[in-house]
């Protein structure tokens, strides 16, 4: 045999150490660093100045930051229910049955996937204006336009992933469940649903991670009263990164991260179907 | 069973296209309550879709369908009176072997108490006890198979379906199942009708045999009766090992022929009918003697020498050559451990046979 190292081998070697430790810190250092100048006592928060829990307090005491937060949360539960059904059904209705114009259905599905967000931002707005949308709305009405678009954008993303889960799905299965006498619906639940559930949990996870932090398009079909909190730390942005930002982040990141966690535990294999 | 004789299956003319293909072309087909029918057939020749359209997963095009005297038109694969063991097996693999097996029982709401009592009995039918709790993933191929069946079998059904149930299965493992599914159906009392391109598999199991190509019925009969008088060069030459001259009706003098063959000279044959035109002379291998010296008495014989020689361990297959240039297979036994080395390629010899042996089939 020859003396190159094996692929694992490679692991041992310096250079490609440091390589994957370069790679860590490029991407998480950032993030790190977020979440520790939130504790920062420093209102410039340039320097590291000693520990504090100042900022938060005051993050919760800044009530136009927080109803931001709310209104994400709120779009993006929203969004990522309504896109994970929506994204289900186009999957199974592509996955399942032969039509005439399937091909052109496949492709004006994946089309909010190419097409620039910014373009679509823009499509959006001309959109409401034209059918007169009312922007004069209660609270969470106000929210509607924003999650029509958060949905238009997110339903595809599922819509793949299930797709992808699926074409590993043995028909049969489905056959032999109603030939034991199962009904359509009983073969769904029983059969289809939990081997389509992990593509529906990473499916939704993906929504909910595209709507939260989506500006381009919020910003476009936002109405003048309602902010979303990276529309909200954009402004705060523009007149000086302060902790404040970084500490509405952090409890960003810590909700995404514990949701990621609950999913996780939903998709360990043993908890599936208990019929 | 209590129906007075009925067919528990009756299929009428059924026909199914798919596009231009005729997948099953105008099969009408009885079997009985009790029967252990089997479906036999090269590839292609629509076992899967005659066995899909008595389960309901395919809708015939012409014909109609009855299962223990009820049409089936109407009646959707989830209430038919009949389950089907799949090819691929389909186990569920996110259920556990009790559950896979309890699946059926569930579904149409049989009360949780008598459920657990059932599969247990079903999983001891087929040899499955103890093995309620493990995953599809964690069985052999012979036990996931074995808990398809315990999946249809514990619904009872009037019919049991099997498409290729063997057919993944290893040669030793197969021919122990076959014996475990004649058992069984033995034990159980259904009607089981299955699919197979495994000729020995059909005439080791089944009471009856359809054959089929190409979307038709060639022939319906027991085992013995296919193998030993086919209707068709088709059904010959499918079943076991034939030897095939074709020939021609020269003169018939009520139903005694005489026939004339390449390779097999002319001779006299009455069958009790008369065929027309071009017929086929078929011999299977193993009526055929082998012999040093030219026989005397009935037998009809011809010199030829020895061509080839192929040796299977319980019997050798022999091909002789005529002086015609005509090839004659036979197939010997090898009843003692020096008898296979009796001929060599080359060595002049003689085959002979009863003129009883002769088929006469259409072509
Ligand atoms: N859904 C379908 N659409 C179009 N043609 C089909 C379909 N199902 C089967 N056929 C055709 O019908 C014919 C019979 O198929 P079938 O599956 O019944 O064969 P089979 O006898 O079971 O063969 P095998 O031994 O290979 O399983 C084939 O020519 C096949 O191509
Ligand atoms: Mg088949």
């Amino acid at each position: 045999m020859s003396d190159r190292p094996g692929p694992l081998d490679y692991s041992r070697k310096l250079w490609l150490r440091l390589w994957l430790l370069a790679v860590f810190v490029f991407l998480y250092a950032p993030i790190v660093i977020l979440v520790l100048f939130s504790f920062n006592d420093s209102k410039r928060n340039i320097v590291w100045r000693g520990f504090t829990l100042d900022y938060y307090v005051k993050a919760w005491h800044n009530a136009p930051l927080i109803e931001a937060f709310v209104n994400t949360l709120v779009i993006a539960l929203i969004a990522t229910a309504i896109s994970t059904v929506i994204g289900a059904l186009v999957a199974l209705a592509l996955w399942r049955f032969r039509f005439p114009v399937k091909p052109l259905f496949e492709g004006a599905m994946a089309l909010p996937i190419v097409i620039p967000e910014i373009c679509m931002g823009v499509a959006l707005m001309a959109f409401f204006a034209r059918i007169g949308w009312p922007t004069q709305m209660p609270w969470p009405l106000s929210l509607a336009s924003i999650t029509v678009g958060h949905v238009a954008f997110c339903f595809p993303f599922v819509a793949i992933v299930v797709r992808a889960r699926m074409v590993g799905f043995d028909r049969s299965l489905e056959e032999a469940s109603k030939d034991l006498g199962a009904s359509e619906w009983q073969t769904f639940r029983y059969i289809t649903l939990p081997y389509m559930q992990p593509g529906l949990i990473a499916g939704g996870l993906l929504a909910m991670t595209l709507s939260l932090d989506d500006f381009v398009i919020t910003f476009f079909t936002s109405g003048p009263e309602t902010l979303t909190f990276p529309v909200k730390v954009y402004s705060m942005v523009r007149f000086g990164a302060t902790p404040e930002v970084n500490a509405a982040s952090t409890l960003l990141i810590v909700i995404t991260i514990v949701l990621t966690v609950i999913a996780m535990l939903l998709q360990r294999p043993d908890k599936e179907l208990q019929a | 069973m209590s129906n007075g004789g009925r067919p528990m299956v009756q299929i009428e003319q059924v026909s199914k296209r798919f596009g231009n293909v005729a997948a099953v072309d105008d099969v009408s087909l009885n079997i009985a309550a009790n029967e252990f029918f089997a479906l036999l057939g090269p590839s292609g020749c629509g076992k899967t879709t005659l066995l899909r359209m008595l389960a309901g997963f395919e809708q015939p095009t012409g014909g109609r369908i009855l299962i223990d005297g009820e049409d089936m038109a109407t009646v959707p694969p989830n209430r038919r009176p009949v389950n089907m063991v799949f090819q691929s097996y389909a186990v569920f693999p996110h259920m556990t072997v009790a559950d896979n097996v309890a699946y059926g029982l569930k579904v149409v709401g049989v009360p949780a108490g008598e459920i657990g009592p059932r599969v247990e009995q079903a999983l001891a039918m087929v040899r499955l006890e103890g093995f309620g709790g493990r995953r599809p993933d964690q069985l052999s191929g012979g036990q996931r198979q074995r808990v398809a069946l315990a999946r249809a079998l514990i619904k009872r059904p009037k019919v049991l379906l099997l498409d290729e149930p063997l057919s993944a299965l290893d040669r030793k493992l197969r021919e122990e199942m076959q014996l475990e599914l004649v058992r069984l159906q033995q034990a159980v009392g259904i009607t089981f009708v299955i699919v197979t391109h495994d000729q020995e598999e059909a005439l080791s199991m089944a009471d009856r045999i359809a054959v089929m190509d190409k979307g038709k019925m060639l022939q319906v009969a027991p085992p013995q009766e296919l193998y030993e008088a086919p209707n068709c060069q088709m059904v010959a030459d499918f079943i076991g090992k034939m030897n095939l001259v074709s020939g021609r009706v020269t003169g018939a003098e009520g139903t005694r022929l005489t026939i004339e063959t390449s390779g097999l000279g002319t001779f006299e044959l009455d069958r009790g009918y008369v065929p027309k035109g071009e017929v086929g002379i078929a011999i299977r291998p193993e009526k055929i003697q082998l012999l040093r010296d030219k026989p005397n008495g009935e037998l009809i014989a011809w010199p030829g020498k020895i061509a080839q020689l192929a040796y299977f361990g319980d019997s050798s297959n022999i091909y002789v050559e005529l002086e015609s240039g005509l090839r004659i297979a036979c197939t010997r036994a090898n009843q003692s451990r020096q008898d296979s080395v009796a001929f060599k390629v080359g060595d002049p010899c003689w085959v002979a046979w009863q003129p009883g042996d002769y088929l006469l089939l259409d072509s």
